[in-house]
């Protein structure tokens, strides 16, 4: 019993720290961002740039497959469901609803953490196991200027982008299979969505990427930094990285929504 | 020559500590500007360590670091980026940047610390390849060198914006007697070229090479810091153990040692 007790707060601990050591190094990131050129440690846009291809235009492929099927079997489930009581004719709306506000942003969310807060892990676990960390320190290069903050803004960069593209897919992918089956021309079905679609609903969820994107990164970068051992210690953070990311993802979800209704 | 000049480290009463284990205990030496100080020492002797809190990587638990008069404790980041910019280090890895060719490797402190233009720092950074017998390995990836030219390309690396002071860590491990000898080579020209020199080693020939004077450190405590001469000479026990390389058997009190093979966990 004490031994349980003993793990449970030392895994607290351990994950007090490690809360504390993301905001550290988001405060740390922002500050270089905004004063790195007057301190001569300027972030540089071609590392952002370089990020944003990686973690972004190179992501567009696979979020736009997913974004179809998501569309596509929000739109199934959606007329199935309807159905039950008649209502069939209000699929859109809450296809509208559901892709803008939870699936484009959710999916984008946890595709980007599978693909780019593990890398991000896996990449800094590599260097810091390497000892590249401590050859960017002694050559007077900080690792969190050049390596965190470029990841960081492209994150934010590129994640809202990516969730507003994956909107424009899903809704494409729900209006494909609404169309087809409802016997409803396209354009009439794009009369509906203007109809049902605030730009509220839409910065709904493009907001809530942005929150996705810095704990993605943050979650990326605190697990690669806390690497020990050799290859195992690498494969181990970055699955953690992952698992954290989205879990950090489905959570941070669901309070904002609660957050934003009872506003 | 003002006195910081003359001196490029200075240690004193340093302490430090992993957890509750003491690594480095009471460490005080000076290498002085231009010679070639050599830190030897067995496995566990705490050699790496003392590297690591010269270049700054570790806080001691008590005690002073100065390198080229910055006090490493004290100074703030601005004074710790420039000190940083006129020392030079290869690790012993390398650590080359493994996601980047090896001239974009060598390329990168002078891109982040000058505003040359490109082809400058280019001609900058193939003399130094040169310098280090690597000519046209520039767009090579660090995975595709040998390990005599990651320690060769790190050298390069760790000396393209001409610093005053350089360290290296464990040069000559694991290479053959050869390539080895050639890294020797290679530090004596630096030497010749004014630059103080720190190499953290356990290889017995390349230091008695290179050494203008020698450190070697035992469990944490330094034996003795003074010319090759000096170190060879030494009466001490333990440092004529290394030099000599005979093994040291730790010698068990018998009912202790029954006690540690039959405690229960």
């Amino acid at each position: 019993m004490r031994k349980l007790a003993e793990t449970f707060g030392r895994d607290i601990q351990a994950g007090l720290t490690e809360l504390g050591q993301a905001s550290v190094l988001l405060v740390e990131a922002l500050q270089y961002t905004l004063t790195g050129s007057a301190r001569q440690q300027p972030v540089r846009l071609s590392a952002v740039l370089a990020q944003a291809m990686d973690m972004g235009i190179r992501a567009l492929p696979i979020v736009t497959v997913l974004s179809l099927a998501i569309g596509a079997m929000v739109a199934i489930q959606g007329i199935y469901s309807l159905g039950l009581f008649g209502a069939e004719s209000k699929v859109t709306l809450g296809a509208a609803l559901s892709v803008s506000r939870e699936f484009a942003p959710l999916i984008t969310g946890v595709l980007v953490a599978g693909r780019s807060g593990s890398a991000l892990a896996a990449r800094l676990g590599t260097m810091k196991i390497n000892q590249e960390l401590d050859a960017l320190v002694v050559m007077g290069i900080d690792p969190v200027r050049f390596l965190v903050a470029p990841a960081l803004l492209a994150m934010l960069l590129m994640l809202p982008l990516l969730t507003w593209f994956a909107d424009v897919v899903g809704l494409f992918g729900a209006g494909l299979y609404i169309t087809t089956t409802l016997g409803q021309g396209f354009p009439a079905y794009l009369a509906d969505l203007q109809a049902a679609l605030t730009v509220d609903d839409l910065l709904h969820g493009i907001g809530k990427s942005a929150i996705f994107a810095v704990e993605i990164t943050l979650i990326g970068v605190v697990n690669g930094l806390g690497v020990s051992g050799g290859a195992d210690g690498i494969g181990r953070v970055t699955t953690r990285a992952v698992v954290h990311g989205i879990s950090a993802i489905v959570i941070t979800d669901m309070l904002f929504a609660w957050l934003v209704i009872q506003g | 020559m003002s006195a910081a000049d003359a001196v490029a480290i200075e240690v004193a009463g340093l302490h430090a500590h992993y957890g509750d284990k003491a690594v480095l205990r009471d460490i005080s030496l000076q290498v002085a500007a231009g010679e070639v100080m050599v830190i030897m020492g067995g496995s566990g002797s705490g050699k790496s360590t003392l590297l690591r809190h010269l270049l700054g990587l570790q806080q001691p638990t008590s005690g002073t670091v100065k390198v080229l008069g910055v006090d490493l404790g004290r100074a703030g980041r601005l004074a710790l980026l420039q000190m940083r910019r006129r020392i030079g280090v290869a690790f012993q890895g390398g650590a080359l940047f493994s996601s980047m060719t090896v001239g974009e490797n060598i390329l990168l402190p002078l891109r982040e610390h000058t505003r040359l233009d490109d082809a400058t720092m280019r001609i900058m950074m193939r003399l130094k390849l040169d310098f280090v017998n690597l000519p046209g390995a520039e767009d090579l990836m660090p995975a595709e060198l040998s390990g005599g030219m990651i320690k060769r390309a790190a050298l390069a690396r760790a000396i393209v914006m001409d610093p005053k002071l350089v360290f290296l860590d464990e040069p000559s491990a694991g290479l053959d007697p050869v390539v080895a000898a050639g890294l020797d080579e290679l530090i004596l020209e630096l030497k010749a070229t004014g630059v103080s020199l720190v190499v953290v080693t356990h290889e017995l020939d390349s230091a008695f090479r290179i050494a203008d004077r020698i450190t070697v450190l035992d469990r944490g405590e330094i034996l003795i810091s003074d010319t090759v001469v000096a170190v060879r000479a030494s009466p001490n026990a333990r440092v004529q153990a290394l030099l000599n390389r005979r093994v040291e058997h730790a010698r068990h009190d018998p009912d202790e040692f029954l006690r540690a093979l039959t405690r229960a966990d």
